[in-house]
């Protein structure tokens, strides 16, 4: 049998409309087959943490302010018009008159396609998350040296 | 050997074909899956996405101006 294509995907953004660019073409991928990776880092930590809303989670004051202000995938702002936080909602009513799948819906079926989600273990360390602040999903929490071995061979996007 | 009925009419990209994908899994070797698609994207991609995934598409046919069945045995 053909070695199996690969998308990799290097999620940086914690921007609601690039997260549902980066879900989008995770479960699109996954549904013809390819083995998907998404790396999480930074920003887009937010994604996959635990408490989809604000909490005062990670370690040191300053850790939790800064995890209280960013929150969880609830929380995204759209990156541009984000109106204090309101558009995301406009944006999921507009996506869900249309037909379009939603993000909490695009989430969903990434993980029930089996879509490989892994942590960035530097950007949690400055964070001070650890990984029981992320969903149970998460397979591992790596570096670059085990992110590069992971995406060697197929494609890989930066988001 | 059941038979299996999707409608993907009103779904867009890209839960077209992950719906699709998502009820295969669920099917058994042998059985029937007949899906309801647009034309467009979903009939050009869903098709050819099954195939490459070593299913097989016994038939498409148009039931409506926009609307088309396409039978797949898993």
């Amino acid at each position: 049998m053909a070695e199996k294509n690969k998308l990799s995907i290097i999620c940086m953004s914690g921007d609601f409309d690039k997260a549902i660019a980066i879900f989008t073409l995770a479960s699109g991928a996954a549904a013809v087959n390819y083995e998907v990776n998404l790396f999480f880092t930074f920003w887009g930590l937010n994604n996959i943490k635990i408490n989809k809303g604000r909490a005062f989670i990670g370690k040191g004051v300053l850790a939790r302010f800064f995890n209280f202000l960013l929150g969880g995938r609830n929380n995204l702002p759209l990156s541009r018009l984000n109106f204090a936080g309101a558009s995301p909602g406009l944006m999921t009513n507009m996506m869900k008159s249309r037909n379009v799948a939603t993000l909490p819906e695009l989430f969903q079926v990434s993980i029930a396609l089996g879509v490989n989600f892994y942590a960035c273990e530097m950007a949690m360390h400055v964070l001070g998350l650890t990984r029981d602040d992320f969903i149970p999903e998460v397979k591992d929490v790596l570096g670059v040296a085990t992110f590069l071995e992971l995406s060697k061979g197929g494609q890989t996007l930066f988001i | 050997m059941s038979r299996i009925n999707l409608d993907i009419t009103k779904d867009h990209c890209p839960m077209t074909f992950v719906k699709t994908k998502l009820q295969l899994e669920q099917m058994e070797e042998g059985d029937i899956l007949e899906i309801l698609l647009s034309k467009g994207e979903p009939l050009e991609n869903v098709p050819r996405t099954v195939t490459e995934q070593g299913f097989q598409v016994l038939e498409t046919t148009q039931v409506k101006d926009d609307i088309y069945k396409v039978v797949i045995k898993k």
